[in-house]
């Protein structure tokens, strides 16, 4: 980030009124509308992050003020599946990062894969996180207000179903688009729907890894496996001998005062980073329509590199919130 | 109205208040009141120097024709820190003393008597050590009170501007106040915190009792159901409890319905059916106030439960029974 | 950028060939969607205005109320309402955006020397963010209302069956529309300035958008994601701030305050930019002590986030926070107070021109005084025990908001005026209505003080009777200011339709938006303009026939300097 024009990028990069189709009016060099790009996406991230810390600020002050309850209540977060989508992020951050490369290199292809890999792990850790809402609806934990855990179920298929209904949708419709497309011989929309149609479909497979993964992990595919390893350890009637949490609620049925409170947070933690995932894929949807038109080039990839940060960013609040919500001791 | 003001501007005047302080009444008045003249003379001392500059100047350079402004230097730094240095020793001195003030005013003395305050909307609840229950807060002369304070629903502000004194009751948690009266007499008492509709009516007042009268007055104010008759011991209770706020006696309706002729009758609920306004009902009215609600009203009745004995909600009762 | 050629005889071809950016294309479409900041300054100004009168429409109802004790029309419920929105109105609709999404648009870009701002598309979506965010507020009006207070505060917020949740969208929404208009002033200034344009080479006005721009990113997501947490509180009921679930509702004032305090120097930090111009340009002055000013307006904003806690000394926060933060609220007066001893320096030995911006410029430094010095007597602990929530504290923050963000604003109006519409106003007029709004917010607001001192706590629809003196005048006071505000309007919207044709630079100001015509054309500058010292008047003269001051570089020949001086010492 210059905070100046820099003489010489001026120079060298000086088009005297020769104004390339994708230099802004009011730009005077290609650099510059680079450099003015970033920082401004720089500045959004610096917003985005004041935005989640008041979030951070509020789990500390209940963290400090009720450590209890964040102790108790986090037996009922999957490790397992916290792990699993920490490293599908991971993954999804090293595929932008090459796209970033791939646009600055002009590799359009790789450009294309790397953006469809990114936007399938997107959708895969969406379908992990439909999963593990649903376990806990499943029983109850919802947030304060309608905090009422059982050991009876509610239906947890049901819930699950509520919540793929949109991506299902979205899956359908976008096959649906495809094949139009095919058929109306539109090769440009036939590309960007089939390859969003793919990647879409990858949230399924993440709701399926959301029941595989805790089973490969140790423990049956509702509960958490650390669940004994806590046994002992708390002062708060953590004595659960099931892997299931619906009987660990049975046996323990003395949930500390507004253990809710926890859950609260942790949804709306969640909750907003899922929204941004969300924005991201749509953010990324849109580079994929640009790459697929090939209006990426040497001197413009400013667009990537910006919604690589901005990406980067998204993956960085998960690795936060990993350890905060998942991790506790 | 003037002239009525004017008088008691003139009174104030003469018990040590100012254009801009009512008499202070409290042991930590005077150190706050204070405190602001310093600030005030400071700040009245900087404003006419600003202004007056300002006016000089005006007057001083206006624009003629012919006459060029003179070059003056761009800067000065020893003129720039001077008017940085200076304002910055006066604000250390007055922040000084507002901390000490304020650490007055937040500890009270180990001996304190101690009242407990109930806010809620709209209304105040002072509960003495042996039980009793007023609305207005009684206190006696030369003897430090401290003030335990909650709220049953949202956050209220106990303000005597007399004493100088002002606390949030926030719902769920104590908080405290303290002062110590130096004149006896009758002060005002706000909630300074909004809080809904009747925010501005949730006043109170302060009467300080003269030393040695204040327990006699206690006892006396105690034993008011067992020596007067139900019904007006009902309107006691109904003026002192915090009813009158919603519900008044004349006919015409505040946020809650009137009283006046309303025993016997029948009413509309808000759910659409009818209900007989007998004793049954008033008393459960006064235990679960939203569950059955008269047509027309919000549902905001506070639940008195547990804050009126039996014999108090009879005595009530009695007295919704008399307004005929 | 080739090099510039200074041929400052911008006005004459222009003057012929009337193609400026109000002209260059017709119809509604052209301004729904153009991208030029001119017009869309302009729109935010139509926008603000609105605002503005409806806000203040508000504010004379319920000063009308109180004339009274009693009830005079407004039922409680009613007064509560009303106050509420009078609040959100004006400082969410009107103080935030006026001056830096109104003037600062249109001006921004001129002043640097620059076609436009970094994202024009991302600057019309603020625009209509902020549109969005006072439909959400009206929307609130007609769906049951608004009582909580402008702050919202909680538990009363979570409680009340007002549309809390409509509101908080509306607000939420103008603070992203906020965000981004702050996001794309540090973008265009660090990355978009001509060359000369240094940065101790820009107008001071630009240093205190700069600084204001800071505080809009940093503190306003905070503002939003408080707002997210109270619509789940009230739409879900997360018990984050509801004490009945285990939360704290006093963590709401914290969050709201982290962001609303600093809000206040997003009001303020652009009205002492644009008092320094006017002081300078109408005094003839080099501005005095140019560097303490940039300075002052980054410490402030910097400042200006460690000093919340000064909004809840009475909310039960520990006896030490206290005292920090009265520490710190009186490391932020420093700074303000050196503003206006320069500002006074940089009158002395000047030439003043008591023209209507002057005449604003005056009242600004008379009424923010009166406002700035009040603010000690809240920032020290003990008096601020017994002033919080009086209406000491509600006078207190209208001399600074009215006497200082308003009076301001109407200062910068009145001085780009000529420059964005082209037309000069009637001195007369113009300089009377300056002189009724002046001594109406006087008689409206400082009555108030004594009241407050004396125990009137604020947002109260009915009080004791002692208090009403200094209620009918305060009420007497707002009806003057009204006068002269509609004055001003009239004045204002009749230039439009008779003035005279504004020259280009009808004031003698030696910053870059006096260099082009006036209006501006589409893209600002026909040729680029020389950047130098923004203070220096020594080429200025005034021309008869012009009605304005042109430049006439009598000292040296054209020449473009390598290395910028800041200011000749």
């Amino acid at each position: 980030m210059a905070s100046i024009v820099e003489p010489e990028a001026a120079a060298t990069h000086d088009h005297h009124g020769d104004h390339p189709e994708f230099l802004a009016h009011h730009f005077e060099t290609p650099q510059q509308q680079y450099d003015t790009g970033k920082l401004g996406m720089w500045l959004f991230l610096i917003q985005e992050i004041l935005f989640f810390s008041g979030l951070f600020v509020a789990y500390a002050v209940y963290r400090a003020n009720h450590p209890e309850i964040f102790v108790y209540a986090h037996q009922f977060l999957d490790k397992s599946l916290g792990a699993f989508n920490t490293v599908v992020l991971l993954l999804s951050s090293l595929t932008m990062a090459w796209a970033v490369r791939d646009s600055q290199l002009v590799n359009n292809r790789g450009l294309i894969r790397n953006l469809a890999i990114t936007i399938a792990c997107a959708f895969l850790f969406l379908g992990v996180k439909a999963v593990e809402y649903s376990h806990k609806w499943d029983i109850g934990l919802y947030w304060a207000s309608k905090f009422a855990p059982t050991a009876e179920h509610h239906g947890g298929s049901m819930i699950l179903f509520w919540l793929c209904l949109p991506f299902i949708l979205i899956s359908v419709a976008l096959i649906a688009a495809t094949v139009v497309s095919k058929q109306k011989n539109y090769e440009q929309g036939y590309r960007f729907y089939g390859i969003l149609a793919l990647a879409s479909v990858a949230f399924f497979v993440g709701v399926g890894c959301g029941f595989v993964v805790p089973a490969v992990a140790g423990s049956d595919s509702h509960g958490p496996a650390h669940v004994e390893e806590h046994a002992g350890e708390s002062d708060h009637h953590v004595v659960a001998t099931h892997a299931d949490p619906a009987h660990a609620l049975a046996d323990d049925v003395e949930s500390p005062r507004n253990a809710g409170i926890f859950f609260s947070i942790y949804y709306v933690m969640t909750g907003l980073h899922a929204v941004h995932i969300i924005g991201g894929v749509i953010a990324l949807a849109w580079l994929l329509w640009r790459a697929l038109k090939r209006q990426f080039q040497a001197e413009y990839f400013g667009p990537v590199d910006s919604v690589g940060l901005y990406w980067h960013l998204v993956d960085l609040v998960w690795i936060y919130l990993f350890p905060l919500l998942y991790l506790i001791h | 109205m003037f002239s009525n003001w004017a008088s008691s501007m003139l009174f104030a005047q003469s018990e040590g208040g100012s254009l801009f302080l009512s008499p202070p009444s409290s042991t930590v008045a005077p150190m706050v009141d204070s405190l602001f003249s310093l600030i005030f003379w400071i700040s009245a001392f900087f404003f006419a120097l600003i202004v007056g500059l300002m006016v000089l100047f005006v007057v001083k350079y206006r624009r003629r024709n012919g006459v060029e402004a003179q070059k003056t230097a761009h800067h000065n730094l020893l003129l720039e820190a001077a008017w940085s240095i200076i304002p910055i020793i006066l604000v250390v001195v007055i922040f000084v003393e507002g901390v000490l003030g304020y650490l007055d005013l937040r500890n009270p003395p180990d001996d304190a008597y101690e009242i407990r305050v109930t806010g809620r909307k709209w209304n105040w609840a002072f509960q003495y050590p042996n039980g009793h229950v007023e609305n207005n807060l009684h206190v006696p002369m030369g003897v430090p009170v401290r003030l335990v304070m909650t709220s049953e629903d949202v956050i209220h502000s106990l303000y005597i501007p007399a004493f100088r004194v002002k606390m949030d009751l926030v719902p769920e948690r104590y908080t405290k106040a303290w002062f110590e009266a130096t004149r006896p007499g009758t002060y005002r008492l706000y909630c300074a915190e909004y809080c809904g509709t009747e925010h501005s009516n949730m006043t109170a007042n302060v009467v300080v009792h003269e030393p040695g009268e204040f327990e006699a007055w206690l006892e006396d104010a105690s034993n008011f159901l067992d020596k007067m008759p139900p019904a007006e011991a009902g309107k006691l209770l109904y003026e002192r409890r915090g009813c009158i706020q919603c519900h008044t006696i004349d006919g015409t309706s505040k946020t809650g319905p009137s009283f006046r002729g309303i025993f016997g009758t029948q009413q509309p609920l808000a759910d659409g059916s009818t209900v007989t306004v007998d004793e049954n009902y008033i008393r459960e009215s006064i235990l679960e106030p939203l569950t059955k609600v008269r047509a027309g009203y919000r549902p905001v009745m506070p639940t008195y439960r547990g804050q009126l004995k039996d014999a108090e909600i009879s005595a009530i009762i009695e007295f919704i029974k008399s307004l005929k | 950028m080739s090099a510039t050629v200074a041929t400052q005889s911008a006005p004459h071809p222009q003057a012929d060939a009337p193609t400026n950016y109000l002209t260059v294309t017709r119809g509604w479409r052209s301004w729904a969607f153009t991208l030029d900041h001119k017009r869309i300054g302009v729109m935010y100004l139509v926008a603000v205005l609105s605002a503005f009168l409806l806000g203040g429409i508000m504010a004379l109802i319920l000063r009308m109320e109180l004339v009274t004790p009693t009830r005079l029309f407004l039922s409680e419920d009613l007064y509560n309402h009303m106050f509420t929105l009078h609040g959100a109105v004006m400082t969410f609709l009107f103080i935030i955006p006026s001056i830096p999404a109104a003037l600062g648009n249109f001006l921004l870009p001129i002043m640097l020397g620059a076609k436009d701002l970094a994202f024009p598309r991302l600057n019309l979506a603020s625009f209509y963010l902020w549109v969005a965010g006072a439909i959400f507020f009206l929307l609130a009006i007609v769906l049951g209302g608004l009582d909580t207070g402008w702050t919202f505060y909680t538990p009363y917020s979570t409680t009340t069956n007002t549309s809390v949740v409509t509101a908080t969208i509306g607000a939420f929404v103008l603070g992203f529309s906020s965000i981004f208009t702050g996001l794309n002033f540090i973008a265009t200034i660090n990355t978009m300035r001509p060359p000369g344009m240094t940065w101790f080479r820009m107008p001071l006005f630009l240093w205190a958008l700069y600084a204001t721009s800071i505080i809009q990113v940093l503190a306003t997501p905070v503002l939003g994601i408080t707002l997210v947490l109270l619509a789940a509180e009230r739409v879900l009921g997360i018990g984050v701030f509801d004490p009945k679930l285990g939360g704290d509702p006093v963590l709401f004032q914290h969050f709201f305050w982290f962001y609303s305090h600093p809000a206040v120097y997003i009001m303020i930090l652009p009205a002492m930019g644009v008092i320094s111009e006017v002081v300078s340009v109408f005094s003839r002055k080099h501005i005095f002590g140019y560097r303490f000013i940039a300075y002052s307006s980054i410490a402030i904003a910097l400042l200006g986030f460690l000093v919340w806690g000064h909004h809840m000394f009475t909310s039960g926060q520990s006896q030490r926070a206290a005292i920090i933060f009265s520490g710190l609220t009186f490391s932020v007066s420093i700074p303000s107070a050196i503003k206006v001893f320069n500002w006074l320096t940089t009158m002395y030995k000047g030439s003043i021109w008591l023209a209507t911006p002057m005449c604003y410029a005056l009242a600004f430094i008379f009424l923010f005084g009166i406002g700035g010095l009040t603010g000690l007597f809240l920032g020290a602990l003990a008096t601020d025990v017994h002033l919080h929530d009086t209406y000491f504290v509600v006078a207190h923050f209208h001399y600074v908001m009215m006497g200082g963000t308003l009076i301001a604003f109407l200062a910068g109006l009145h001085y780009w005026w000529p420059k964005m519409f082209g037309r000069m106003y009637h001195e007369g007029w113009a300089q009377l209505a300056c002189f009724i709004v002046f001594v109406g917010l006087n008689l409206t607001f400082f009555p108030q003080f004594i009241m407050g001192s004396r125990g009137m706590p604020r947002r109260y629809a009915r009080y004791d009777a002692e208090f009403q003196p200094f209620h009918v005048m305060s009420t007497t006071g707002a009806l003057l200011l009204g006068v002269g505000l509609v004055i001003c309007a009239l004045v204002l919207w009749q230039s439009l339709r008779r003035g005279r044709k504004a020259p280009a630079n009808p004031w003698g100001g030696a910053t870059l938006e006096w260099h082009c015509a006036s209006p501006p054309p589409l893209e600002n500058f026909a040729v680029a303009p020389t950047v130098g010292d923004p203070y220096d008047f020594d080429g200025l003269v005034y021309k008869g026939e012009e009605e304005g001051y042109v430049f006439e570089p009598k000292k040296q020949p054209a020449k473009r300097e390598a290395e910028p001086e800041p200011a000749t010492v």
